[in-house]
């Protein structure tokens, strides 16, 4: 029975995402259009959630822009998005990273993941 | 009432990207071939509408009166019998099958279903009452529907009045869906939206009734 959704999901699911989970700093690349032309944007943050599975997965990056943070959360599937780049692993204890909300400077840096 | 109708079977709901990278929540329904097993014409039954069946079914399973239907028909025994009320059945004939293609995407379809049933319900789910306080003295009235009328006038309680009980589990007609998808390759019709009842259900998709000049929602 579920196989039959899976065939539905499997058109909409990319192949080309790379692993990554909460701690770790991406580079998203979000298409834009702008009226008749579309370029590329480049979102780069943390990782603070990754929820869901098949093709309703979803993830949150989180930034610190001009003092403000800004969350964007991505269907991880979704066409708008070109490219997810990993820019470094991050060390860290738990799947959702909330905490960091409430930190600010130093304290919210991720230790980077060492192999 | 509806020109065209099919049998199948609730599979679940996930999401599809439309052409501007939209998000679709979609229902995807598996449609089964159905066979053509009785014709009932206004002029015989009082009303039109054609009996099918679906699926398969061992004949040694068949009760007599069963099998003599089926016989009678020459209809190769399906799972169970069903009715499918259409405007106009000249075009039908007994031992027809009807394909999975029937449908096509961007048209508006009804789909009916027995809903999930909620069992034994109070009025905050049933009928959406609002409840009571939370605090400020309330004792164990929390989710108590409060007055159900008045008194010596008229000293009965209305008939009707929303109170506590079974939901669900009953038929449910959700109108107007689109069609986002028909795949009759592999039998699955993706209708945008939620469908009554739980995943394996039954379900009748017709093409919609009420939908009206302007085509419904897009």
């Amino acid at each position: 029975m579920n196989s039959s959704i899976d065939l539905v999901d499997m058109r909409s699911i990319r192949d080309n995402v790379p692993s990554f989970g909460p701690g770790d700093t991406l580079k998203v690349h979000v298409r834009v259009v702008e009226g008749n032309k579309e370029r590329v944007q480049v979102f780069q943050g943390v990782v603070i959630r990754r929820q869901g599975s098949g093709a309703r997965e979803t993830f949150t990056v989180r930034k610190v822009s001009y003092g403000v943070g800004v969350e964007r959360t991505f269907p991880l599937h979704s066409p708008t998005i070109a490219k997810i780049e990993v820019v470094t692993r991050g060390d860290v204890r738990r799947a959702k990273l909330y905490y960091l909300r409430d930190r600010v400077g130093k304290a919210a840096k991720i230790k980077e993941k060492r192999d | 009432m509806a020109t065209k109708a099919i049998v199948g079977e609730k599979v679940g709901m996930t999401q599809i990207w439309d052409d501007e990278h939209r998000v679709v929540p979609v229902t995807v329904l598996r449609v089964s071939p159905v066979r053509v097993v009785q014709v009932k014409t206004p002029e015989r039954d009082g009303y039109s509408a054609l009996q099918v069946t679906y699926g398969e079914k061992n004949r040694r399973k068949l009760n007599r009166p069963e099998a003599g239907h089926f016989d009678k028909a020459g209809v190769k025994p399906g799972v169970r019998l069903l009715e499918l009320r259409l405007d106009d059945v000249t075009g039908y004939e007994v031992g027809q099958e009807i394909k999975a293609d029937l449908l096509e995407a961007g048209e508006l379809v009804d789909v009916t279903a027995v809903s999930k049933g909620k069992g034994f319900a109070g009025v905050m789910k049933r009928h959406n009452f609002a409840g009571q306080k939370a605090s400020h003295g309330a004792h164990r009235i929390h989710r108590a529907p409060g007055s159900i009328g008045a008194c010596a006038t008229p000293a009965r309680v209305f008939k009707g009045t929303r109170m506590a009980g079974r939901m669900g589990a009953r038929r449910v007609t959700t109108l107007n869906l689109k069609v986002v998808e028909s795949d009759a390759g592999r039998g699955l019709v993706l209708v945008r939206g939620a469908v009554p009842g739980p995943k394996g259900g039954l379900v009748i998709i017709r093409d919609a009734v009420k939908a009206g000049a302007k085509g419904g929602r897009s």
